[in-house]
């Protein structure tokens, strides 16, 4: 088991180089002059001025030249400053980062418990009414457009029911949890603020529902799927006829069976949630990761592009790293590949 | 003597097809009964009845009775009380029986802890118990692993070893070497031989092979289309077949077979 962690491991370092290649020069290699955007119109036309921000950005120098020193500041922890926000581009992120994986986090717990709880009903119950009623369900799930489905939400539980907030991650003029982690409901409970985090919980049910609508639907279906494929297998019979009571040949024999593919999708959904939540942090006002790339992207902030895309990069490795672990704890064939 | 199984005039219709249409089969106690048949002539839904289970969406008639008990009618809590200990199942496959993320340790000694009050550890000596009396080699590192680190043949030992454990009065065996290489196959029945005799356990053994058939049971039913058209003990039946489709199974066997048959 440890060798094939410590494969695993190596395999994704070489990924995080392999990404962080790839997005310096991407950048590097646009149209749109970083140069005129930080220094406006009229004094990009002074060659002077011009000659001196590109020695002083070090953009004077050949593209590996570059690419090496960014390498060093990467290693250090520097991604270099943000134009937008002039500071460290690591201290945005860690501002930033912590509310999105706050918020992906809550999303896919949802998606998680209903997804997979009514995807295991339905395989349980296949063809029968309940079955079809879950599976237009997730269809919905998967159909029906976020920004829609925002709205909707919005104008029901907080406008009509007022049952929660719909912007924001506190109240207005409410302070933020001394930062441990930058989950501000994890940080509130850690400072035995209990208030404060009910008000942190209230501010992110709405949000996160929304943005776990699709992999709701998504994981429902896969669920399902896997499910009754394993229900068919013959070591399900086996346990049958061993006389087991029906909870433990569900939960030990059966679930035990489907979690591989299941684990698949909520690590990729996991991860592409924190990399798409743009619309949903900008409906809900949610000061996240996502409108902080929006936000880089429309101000060609070159170091805070990049800095983001490092960052989704490393969140999907992370995570790809934890759920082929995790498939190595499941499955025991997997351990020997 | 009360039989231990004794199915009569069992029928199971799925929609308007008879599966089984009014078959009457008895297994004695500690006896060996052989039910024989092609693909599709329902011998195995016949004897999945004996552990109650009954095709989805089928309805069945008729009487299982197992110990005096109506597997049919048995509400689904006591057949689960049956199911395991009292009456035990071999799968066909077992590179599909067993499951392949549990270890072998828990898929031996969850039924024995669901059906009898044993703490963990004895469950787990007596499992070990268990592979060595179906001989798998160093027992106490082979509970810890999974099932795919065990060839096809050692893993029908230790499926044997798992119907073993609560120590039924009648195994279900269901084409229990089909999936074997033919080498493999006669230790596994000799195996099964063994362990009906020390233990006095009656086995229901499900095959198409009539050589299979002569190795090991002493009665025999030929079941075609839903109907046993033969029966009797299998060493006549097989010397002096009166049904033209024992004739022709009989005549289906590799030539040198039913010579030592």
């Amino acid at each position: 088991m440890l060798m094939f962690v410590l494969r695993r491991l190596g395999a994704s370092l070489l990924l995080v180089l392999g990404t962080t290649i790839v997005a310096f020069l991407l950048t590097s290699v646009l149209p749109g002059d970083a140069l005129t955007a930080r220094l406006g119109e009229r004094a990009a036309a002074n060659a002077e001025l011009v000659a001196k921000l590109r020695a002083e950005l070090g953009l004077d120098r050949p593209i590996w030249e570059q690419f090496f020193i960014y390498l060093g500041g990467l290693v250090r922890g520097d991604l270099g400053l943000s134009l937008q926000s002039n500071r460290p581009v690591t201290e945005d992120l860690a501002q930033f980062g912590p509310a999105s994986a706050e918020l992906a986090l809550m999303a896919t717990v949802i998606a998680l418990v209903v997804g997979g709880g009514l995807g295991i009903v339905a395989a349980l119950r296949n063809n029968t009414w309940i079955d079809n009623v879950l599976r237009a369900f997730s269809l919905g799930g998967v159909s029906v457009p976020l920004f829609w489905f925002a709205l909707v939400a919005t104008s029901i539980f907080s406008t009509t029911l007022r049952w929660f907030p719909s912007s924001g991650r506190l109240d207005a003029g409410v302070a933020a949890p001394p930062h441990v982690t930058g989950f501000f409901t994890i940080d509130a409970l850690l400072a035995g603020d209990l208030p404060l985090f009910g008000q942190a919980f209230e501010h992110l049910i709405l949000p996160a529902l929304v943005l776990s609508a699709p992999m709701v639907g998504l994981l429902m279906r896969f669920t399902r799927a896997s499910v009754l494929d394993v229900v068919g297998q013959e070591y399900v019979r086996a346990a049958e006829a061993k006389g087991l009571a029906p909870r433990t040949v569900v939960f030990g024999h059966v679930l035990r069976g489907a979690l591989v593919p299941v684990i698949t999708i909520v690590g990729t959904a996991f991860a592409s949630l924190l990399a798409g939540t743009v619309l949903v942090e900008q409906i809900f006002a949610w000061p996240g990761i996502g409108s902080y790339a929006y936000r880089s992207a429309t101000t060609l902030d070159l170091s805070a592009i990049v800095g983001v895309t490092i960052f989704v990069a490393l969140v999907y490795i992370v995570v790809n790293f934890v759920t082929d672990v995790l498939y190595g704890a499941i499955d025991p064939r997997i351990r020997r590949a | 003597m009360t039989p231990l199984l004794e199915i009569r005039d069992l029928r199971i219709r799925l929609g308007d097809r008879a599966l089984v249409d009014g078959v009457d089969i008895s297994v004695n106690p500690g006896e060996i009964v052989g039910l024989a048949g092609e693909s599709g002539s329902g011998k195995t839904l016949t004897a999945l009845t004996a552990l109650g289970f009954t095709p989805p969406g089928s309805a069945a008639s008729g009487e299982v009775l197992f110990e005096g008990r109506n597997t049919l009618t048995l509400p689904k809590s006591q057949l689960r009380a049956l199911r395991g200990d009292r009456v035990a199942m071999i799968f066909q496959d077992p590179m599909t029986s067993l499951h392949p993320m549990l270890t072998i340790e828990r898929q031996l000694t969850e039924h024995q802890l669901a059906h009898r009050s044993l703490t963990r550890r004895q469950a787990r000596e007596h499992a070990i118990e268990l592979l060595e009396r179906v001989r798998i080699p160093d027992p106490h590192r082979a509970i810890r692993s999974y099932p795919h680190r065990f060839s096809g043949g050692m893993r029908q030992r230790i499926a044997i070893a798992s119907a073993l454990a609560c120590e039924p009065d009648l195994v279900v065996a269901d084409e229990v070497t089909t999936a074997l290489d033919v080498t493999v196959q006669a230790g596994i029945l000799r195996l099964l031989d063994e362990l009906c005799r020390d233990t006095g356990m009656a086995m229901l053994f499900i095959t198409h092979d009539l050589a299979v058939m002569n190795v090991l049971t002493e009665r025999l039913y030929v079941m075609r289309e839903g109907r046993v058209v033969e029966t009797g003990a299998t060493r006549e039946v097989l010397a002096a077949p009166t049904h033209e489709y024992t004739r022709a199974l009989i005549e289906a066997l590799p030539q040198t077979d039913t010579e030592t048959a």
